[in-house]
């Protein structure tokens, strides 16, 4: 509306000096990006690099590597060779450890959604002078280390921890309920740490929710749950995958808090790769585990995106 | 042409939606005079479609208390053009949300074909809203959007297509159906936002300042297609406006409000002509006050003297015992100026002449003093314009012209 009211001479003109001005911009952008493009080849491109390199070596016996081709890494990944007779031998190990992380960041991104998404409408609804208090309550966990609440946690659930002490005080139960160095405790732990990263993302998308839109829906005899599936969790999508990625991603990867929770009994990826570079002192086998999972999220990523895309478009 | 919105398909009522009275609104079409320009449409004594009763709308707590409707009554009629007018922050649109069902009532109830509304979530009300900012799902595109009602109400697939294609058809949106609503301009959000209130049939539909983002020439447009869409589907509409001259050439009645109440309730001639409050003679059209004191009065006319000793006999609403001073009010265009000071009501000087291309605003400083009386001319290419500023002129009113009004 506003360009109507401007002589064709003056749009000409603007457009002239607008084409400059992206002539220009687009040279200054590239010049500008180029510190962050040092920064990513640095240290992303090339340890990817590095790690692809030796993923492809022989472990040397004192860790580090031995430059002799080898595809070992990939097939001790599933097999193990047979001491006596050379063969190789289907071992399931590594990939129940796959399975279980996979399982484990599922569920923390599921609970975390389940939890978050209430938390963040919450949120997005209380006046605006309020959000930014909440918006710091739920940051409030990010201003100490993950390692310290972590270890917060064993204290509060281990078998003389507050949750044990409080319940045999009070005469519920007489022994100590385990909870730490079980699945349950890296669950906790997951959960905890990546609540406030599903949170997030979906406060900022709900928050710019036109909220008449649902009074809308309502005055078209959507219930309360249709006005929900219908209406808000749609346009709420963005949020819904950027929190998703955010919880998924390093949940999968998590190494600190199933190493102190789960007590080296019930290991995670994170944990495993660790192990190869440390005690198992097999570079190439780290590597080469390292890749796999790397693989497995791009994958699992690029169906994710694909569903959820198309849905949006369906509406 | 009111074919457009019968049913094609018969539509079983849901058990959920209470059943209200008949089913008559949506098919029925009844002879009814037109009412474009504010044409006097004779007094139907038709059902109503909706009774406000005595509803008081308190909004904060404690000291912060805002009563933003103080009492208000009315009753709409069925298949009328009902408009709620006055300036912003007078209520209107906290009426219309408590009709919608968005916001519920202190005190008092809201009745729709004789049933109490006021307790039902907006899901359960038979009364669509066509919302000043339009409020489009921007995931949908044009048809979902105008089928989103529909398929709320759990309707057939094959049904919510015909309707949806119907409801294109009367907002001419066929070419653009398969567009998202950010993909289309405001005037034909507006008309998506319509069809979209319209597709399921309501009762009543609530119209909050719908052309106020729309530029002048646009707005003008609409108007008319307003009028012709209630005039085919034959829906009570409540429309919410400030603007007076909207108000004026679209409603069947008009209800002014202010501060929370409603002043008078009438048909665009009514509140025109027989303004009950000084605020509505003043919100409406444009008026001259002139300050008096009444002499006598008897069978509601008035002998009213004001300064320069001048009398005349104005009018006064029922209900209204004027005595002392007293303002009277005249309609510019209810005024005319003539040579000889003598001979008109009231005497003066031309101040300013201001030309309107339709008419000229005469603006004429009264020896009584005061402020400037206004005298409209209507411009014809015969008329020529014989005053000139400086002239001693004389104000003379047509008969019934001044009314004498509460303040």
């Amino acid at each position: 509306m506003t360009t109507a009211a401007l002589s064709p001479t003056m749009i000409s003109k603007a457009a002239l000096f607008e084409a400059q001005a992206v002539k220009t911009s687009a040279r200054r952008n590239r010049l500008l990006s180029l510190p962050a493009l040092i920064i990513i080849g640095i240290f992303g491109v090339l340890p990817l690099i590095i790690i692809c390199v030796y993923s492809f070596l022989v472990a040397a016996p004192y860790g580090g590597v031995q430059w002799q081709f080898s595809t070992d890494a990939y097939l001790n990944f599933l097999f193990q060779r047979d001491i006596f007779d050379d063969t190789l031998q289907f071992t399931p190990d590594f990939l129940i450890i796959y399975l279980r992380s996979f399982l484990f960041a599922v569920v923390t991104t599921v609970i975390c959604l389940l939890l978050g998404f209430p938390t963040a409408y919450f949120m997005a609804t209380r006046p605006p002078a309020q959000r930014n208090w909440w918006v710091l309550l739920i940051t409030i966990p990010f201003w100490s280390n993950l390692l310290v609440r972590t270890l917060a946690i064993m204290f509060i659930i281990r078998d003389e921890g507050l949750i044990n002490n409080a319940l045999i005080g009070l005469g519920v139960i007489d022994k100590p309920i385990t909870m730490l160095y079980t699945n349950f405790a890296i669950q906790l732990g997951l959960l905890y740490a990546f609540l406030p990263f599903m949170v997030l993302p979906l406060y900022s998308s709900l928050e710019k929710l036109d909220f008449r839109l649902i009074e809308a829906a309502y005055d078209l005899y959507a219930t309360r749950r249709q006005v929900l599936w219908r209406v808000i969790i749609p346009l709420s999508k963005p949020g819904i995958i950027a929190g998703c990625l955010l919880v998924f991603i390093p949940a999968l990867g998590a190494y600190v808090t199933p190493l102190i929770l789960g007590g080296g009994i019930h290991l995670m990826i994170g944990d495993l790769i660790a192990q190869q570079f440390g005690s198992g002192r097999n570079w190439p086998l780290g590597c080469a585990q390292a890749l796999i999972l790397m693989a497995a999220v791009l994958v699992a990523l690029y169906f994710y995106v694909r569903n959820t895309s198309g849905k949006v478009q369906h509406g | 042409m009111g074919i457009a919105f019968e049913n094609q398909v018969a539509a079983p009522q849901l058990p959920s939606r209470p059943a209200y009275g008949d089913n008559q609104t949506g098919t029925h079409l009844p002879e009814r005079a037109g009412s474009l320009n504010g044409v006097i449409v004779p007094e139907q004594p038709g059902k109503n479609a909706i009774e406000v009763r005595g509803v008081r709308k308190v909004f904060g707590t404690g000291e912060n208390q805002v009563a933003a409707l103080d009492t208000v009554s009315v009753s709409i009629r069925e298949n009328e053009f009902f408009t709620l007018l006055g300036p912003s922050g007078c209520g209107k649109t906290t009426l219309l949300r408590l009709i919608a069902g968005f916001d519920f009532p202190t005190a008092g109830e809201i009745l729709l074909h004789r049933q109490d509304i006021a307790p039902l979530p907006p899901f359960k009300r038979p009364v669509n809203t066509v919302f000043q900012s339009y409020a489009l799902f921007p995931h949908m595109t044009v048809a979902q959007n105008i089928g989103f009602g529909l398929e709320m109400l759990g309707k057939p697939k094959a049904e919510i297509e015909a309707r949806v294609a119907q409801m294109l058809k009367l907002v001419k949106m066929e070419a653009l159906k398969a567009r998202r609503t950010s993909q289309i301009s405001g005037g034909q959000q507006q008309r998506v936002a319509l069809a979209r209130a319209l597709a399921p049939q309501p009762k009543v539909l609530l119209l909050d300042e719908p052309l106020s983002a729309l530029d002048y020439k646009l707005r003008k447009e609409m108007q008319i297609e307003l009028k012709r869409l209630q005039h085919e589907t034959g829906i009570t509409f409540i429309f919410v406006t400030h603007d007076q001259e909207e108000a004026l050439t679209m409603s069947d009645r008009i209800a002014v409000m202010s501060a929370g109440k409603i002043l008078q309730v009438g048909t665009p001639r009514d509140i025109y002509d027989r303004p009950a409050e000084r605020f509505v003679a003043d919100f409406i059209g444009e008026t001259n006050f002139l300050p008096g004191t009444v002499v006598s009065k008897q069978a509601g006319v008035a002998t009213v003297k004001f300064a320069g000793d001048a009398t005349i006999s104005a009018g006064y609403p029922e209900g209204f015992d004027p005595t002392g001073e007293v303002t009277l009010v005249v309609r510019p265009e209810h005024a005319d100026l003539v040579p000889d000071p003598a001979k008109g009501t009231i005497a003066g000087t031309l101040a300013n002449i201001v030309y309107f291309g339709t008419d000229t605003h005469y603006h004429v400083k009264l020896d009584g003093g005061g402020e400037n009386f206004i005298v409209r001319h209507q411009n014809s290419r015969s008329s020529p314009v014989t005053f000139a500023t400086g002239a001693k002129v004389g104000i003379q009113f047509e008969e019934d012209a001044a009314r004498v009004l509460k303040d």
